[in-house]
């Protein structure tokens, strides 16, 4: 007979050799060697903490209450696996782009990194997670006792040994779980125990199915007739609890934080789930396979009333085979510490992060900015969470006096966890679910849980009697086992039916009903959408093949040329053998400063990330990025402007050149004709003053003609001389107006006895002398100039034998109006347009003017503010002046 | 033999000068003052030189000078050209539309005078 003293040698001797296990991986980790430490096959193992010691021994006691139900808890996980591997990938996808450090962590994320749901989702695991590790302390403490019931002399004291266990598993979980604050929470120490333990459990499990076949019932054959005998064979398959515990068991394998922990937060390569999914499921299967025949042969062998969740080790025992009762007892052992190490870890990372940390920052605001000290006071958080964790579990033991069967803890624990599924999985593929959504639903099941479950299962004082005979307040249809009256289900599967449904209509409803924040919105699509956004995130092996991505992104944004050399300064840098440098984070932080020079901070950091896959793609760069784009965005339209303003100006320099030119050729032609204005009478003085000097006996009248045209031609060029002046004095606006008040009709008379004054052909002026009574108010001499113009005009050029010339005068609209026509023959249609230019002599008459007199009656009419303008169909030449009548305020 | 001239300028007095010192030296002056119809005139008078303006109404001296030259019987006519616009481009264009002599006003008689000699010599020795 194995003594307990043994027992508890070999117990320590096991955590010792776990210890170094532990201590190697880390270090081999560390060092950066053990490529096997990250193989599909130790992930694969590290899985099996779903089986903890309520498999290893519960399951056998299962089988020889129910039968053949415990295949249920197997089944749901391989389901998963088989059939539901895609959703596990993007799980996994979405916890390593997101760098989730644990499911509430996951579910903060997704809804917005919403705290609030983040703490829910914590109490949640630690309500399930603390009768689990009770549950665990509890197996342990009675398959202590089988062995200390044999051997009363022992050291072993049930409750103190507990506490010890306790202690100790915490100690180990506070040890390798929290050893460093790694970025992406990878422990390969713990991993790597745990994929040890899972081998210890599997070969202790299996070698005491081997001897009860073999070595009891004799071989394969009589052992089917035993089972065939038993009870246990017969198939009573109750759908309602089979479908449940399905569904529950696979729930559970999604949602247990000590699942998520090492299925995603520890998972290095999304690819291993590929492998896991066929051999996770081929674990379950050896787990399962001696589980009916321990039991049958159990109930066979062992006195009535013995424990059957503990035949695993009593079979042996009776029979005396005491190595593998020790076997099956490290196997056992191996079970509950597994999965405490584990549920301690992650609990304590949950609390650490979600609780601790958040009330620890609240109280440093008052003091200044948070220091380098984070580092330490978090790994201080999670050890003392971690002792927590491990305490309450302890307690918890302690006072329910671990009476309720093993199995039955397991499932309450499985159906409170299972509360998170529809956030969870809402949240992976549904964009529209909400925080809000997340935290009623998961509200409503976690209330539902308790009062249907966990408070009717607790023995005693929890729940009263009344409420579940009569209900809540005594309303019937409130009975916790018989919701809205519905009678007469396994109060399991009506608890599981009630708390998820009216969970997932609530998550559902209440999602439809509340609006997502942006934050929540980014992160939805982040999640749904994780395949589109991320690139699958590469182990070692990868290292190479993201240094040829991160190549050819560099190339894209520097350049050819400058990209090589940078990664070749790079790769020498690292004194490699490669020619491309491996993706060191010095390396990487280095890449990330030269892109962002081209390209931007944020976007730097987005790309790389994208590439590395190790950093994930955060709100604040996706924030930044867009930032950037926005001031891209603005630059580009302040460009924009620029060069239409660019465009406008070039516009407006060619027109600007057009005018000049036509102006310079205006200006050409303008001296052409003052040239020729001035030279002819120029050369007729010349020619008659040569004339007279040069000629000997010119008579008495030939002198005074020829000195007379001498006369007449310098009259000429002083008029042409004082026309240029006047008209250039009136284009640069530097006239000044002599404002003055008279009547129109004295001003005519004036300007109509200066026209006809000197020597010229004879034209009758008519006059309509009472229409002219308007008093002006302008530069009288000015418009009598014009008015001279116009008659002189009428003098010199009306071609009728008798010419008349007809002045009216109008006052119409605060405009007098002043029309000059004559009897002759007019001008010709197509001069008419031209008669106001410079030197627009029409015809080929020779009367006098060099043809400035129109243009400055223009440029006069202008200036005080009327017009004068051409008026055709009046028979004659016919010129119309006008202007207003109240012109004070606009000649001023 | 009487030597005829055809002036073909529209100022009258200029027209009046000319005509004295031509007449003086014994020319048979004729003067017409429109462009319109100075082809015609010219073809009718038959005269040994025109002098011509070139700001005439009706036609521009350029183009009667033109179209002068592309008449068979005129293509060797003594043209001298008299103009008041002084630009060395209008002397250009005169001399390519195929001007005898070119001057700008205002003219020393003398030069007028010579010039009348020299494009009659010339003429009448070839």
């Amino acid at each position: 007979m194995t003594t307990v003293n043994v027992l508890i040698l070999v117990c320590l001797g096991y955590v010792v050799f776990l210890f170094a296990v532990a201590f190697a991986a880390d270090r081999m980790a560390a060092a950066g060697r053990g490529k096997w430490l990250r193989s599909p096959l130790i992930y694969t193992l590290s899985l099996s903490i779903y089986c903890t010691a309520w498999t290893f021994y519960g399951a056998v006691g299962n089988a020889a209450r129910s039968g053949l139900e415990f295949v249920t808890i197997y089944l749901g996980p391989t389901l998963v696996m088989v059939s539901w591997w895609w959703g596990l990938r993007k799980l996994v996808r979405v916890g390593r782009s997101q760098r989730v450090t644990s499911i509430a962590d996951l579910l903060s994320s997704r809804y917005g990194k919403s705290n609030t749901l983040a703490v829910c989702v914590t109490i949640l695991a630690v309500l399930g997670g603390t009768p689990y590790i009770a549950l665990q302390l509890q197996s342990i403490t009675l398959s202590f006792s089988i062995f200390a019931e044999a051997d009363p002399s022992g050291l072993y004291r049930e409750g103190s040994s507990v506490f010890w266990v306790a202690a100790g598993l915490a100690v180990f979980a506070i040890l390798f779980g929290t050893r460093n604050l790694d970025v992406n929470e990878r422990h390969h120490g713990v991993v790597t125990a745990i994929a040890v333990e899972a081998i210890v459990k599997l070969f202790a499990l299996i070698a005491v199915g081997v001897f009860v076949v073999w070595g009891i019932a004799g071989g394969i054959g009589p052992m089917m007739e035993r089972i065939d005998a038993s009870e246990i064979g017969q198939w009573h398959v109750d759908a309602g609890r089979w479908t449940t515990f399905i569904f529950l068991s696979a729930a559970a394998f999604i949602c247990l934080p000590r699942m998520f922990q090492v299925m995603v937060v520890e998972n290095d390569d999304e690819s291993h789930l590929r492998t896991a999914a066929w051999a996770f499921p081929l674990y379950l299967l050896l787990m399962s396979l001696f589980v009916v025949p321990i039991a049958v042969v159990g109930l066979d062998l062992l006195p009535e009333g013995a424990n059957p969740d503990l035949f695993v080790l009593t079979v042996p025992l009776s029979q005396g085979n005491d190595w593998l009762a020790m076997l099956s007892f490290i196997g056992g052992f191996s079970s509950a510490t597994s999965m405490v190490i584990v549920t301690a870890m992650a609990l304590s990372t949950m609390v650490s992060n979600h609780v601790v940390m958040p009330i620890w920052l609240n109280t440093q605001e008052g003091t200044g900015s948070v220091s380098g000290d984070v580092r330490n006071i978090v790994l201080m958080a999670r050890r003392v969470s971690i002792a927590v964790v491990m305490a309450l579990g302890f307690f918890y033991y302690r006072l329910s006096g671990g009476g309720a069967a093993l199995a039955s803890i397991g499932l309450i624990a499985f159906a409170g966890i299972s509360q998170i599924l529809p956030a969870l999985v809402g949240g992976l593929f549904w964009r529209g679910a909400t925080r809000t959504g997340a935290l009623v639903g998961l509200t409503v099941g976690f209330v539902l849980w308790i009062y249907t479950l966990l408070l009717p299962g607790m023995s005693g004082a929890s729940m009263p009697e009344s409420v579940l005979q009569n209900g809540l307040f005594g309303i019937s249809w409130l009975r916790p086992q018989a919701l809205f009256g519905i009678e007469g289900i396994d109060p399991m599967v009506h608890s599981v039916m009630w708390s998820l449904l009216l969970n997932t209509i609530a998550f559902c409803v209440a999602s439809l009903l509340s609006f997502p924040s942006p934050l929540e919105r980014l992160q939805g699509a982040q999640f749904v959408n994780v395949f589109d956004h991320s690139v699958a995130p590469r182990g070692w092996s990868g290292s190479v093949a993201q240094s040829e991505d991160l190549m050819i992104m560099t190339q894209r944004i520097l350049g050819t040329g400058p990209a090589q050399e940078f990664f070749q300064a790079e790769a020498e840098k690292q004194g490699g053998r490669s020619h491309l440098p491996e993706p060191t984070p010095a390396f990487l932080g280095r890449l990330e400063r030269e892109l962002s020079g081209s390209v931007g901070t944020a976007t730097a950091h987005a790309m790389i990330g994208q590439i590395v896959g190790g950093s994930s793609v955060s709100v604040e760069d996706l924030l930044a990025v867009a930032d950037e784009s926005a001031q891209l965005l603005e630059y580009s339209s302040q460009l924009e402007v620029k060069s239409s303003e660019l465009s406008r100006t070039a516009r407006q320099l060619r027109e600007a050149n057009a005018k000049l030119t036509q102006v310079s050729a205006q200006k050409d032609n303008f001296l052409s004709q003052v040239s020729h204005e001035l030279r002819t009478p120029m050369t007729s003085i010349r020619a008659f003053s040569e004339i007279m000097r040069d000629t000997e006996g010119l008579s008495r009248d030939e002198q005074t003609r020829y000195a007379t045209i001498i006369h007449d031609e310098a009259l000429r060029l002083t008029r042409l001389l004082d026309d240029l002046l006047d008209l250039s004095v009136l284009e640069n606006g530097q006239v000044n107006l002599n404002l003055g008040d008279d009547s129109l009709r004295s001003v005519l008379d004036r300007a109509v006895s200066s026209a006809l004054a000197g020597a010229g052909r004879k034209i009758s002026v008519r006059r309509a002398r009472a229409a002219e009574r308007i008093v002006l108010h302008t530069d009288l001499d000015r418009l009598g100039q014009v008015f001279i113009n116009l008659i002189s005009n009428a003098q010199k050029y009306c071609d009728a034998d008798e010419p008349v010339l007809t002045i009216s005068a109008y006052d119409v609209g605060g405009r007098v109006i002043i029309d000059f026509i004559d009897n002759g023959s007019g001008i010709p249609p197509g001069a008419r347009s031209m008669v106001f230019e410079k030197f627009a002599r029409v015809g080929g008459d020779k009367a006098g003017g060099a043809g400035l007199g129109l243009a400055i009656c223009r440029e006069i009419m202008q200036r005080l503010g009327g017009e004068i303008s051409y008026l055709p169909g009046q028979g004659g030449a016919a010129f119309r002046v006008s202007l207003p009548l109240a012109h004070r305020q606009a000649a001023q | 033999m009487s030597r005829k001239v055809l002036l073909i300028e529209d100022e009258p007095n200029i027209a009046e000068a000319i005509r004295f010192l031509l007449s003086r030296e014994g020319w048979q002056v004729e003067i017409h003052g429109d462009g319109s119809d100075a082809l015609e005139v010219i073809q009718g008078a038959q005269p040994d030189l025109v002098i011509l303006d070139v700001m005439l109404p009706g036609k521009n001296g350029m183009d009667i000078l033109r179209d002068l030259r592309e008449m068979e019987e005129l293509a060797s006519l003594p043209v001298l050209m008299l103009t008041a616009r002084g630009q060395s481009r209008d002397r250009e264009m005169a001399e390519n539309a195929g001007v005898s002599r070119f001057m700008t006003k205002p003219f020393s008689n003398a030069e007028v005078l010579t010039a009348v000699r020299d494009l009659h010599a010339q003429a009448t020795q070839m």
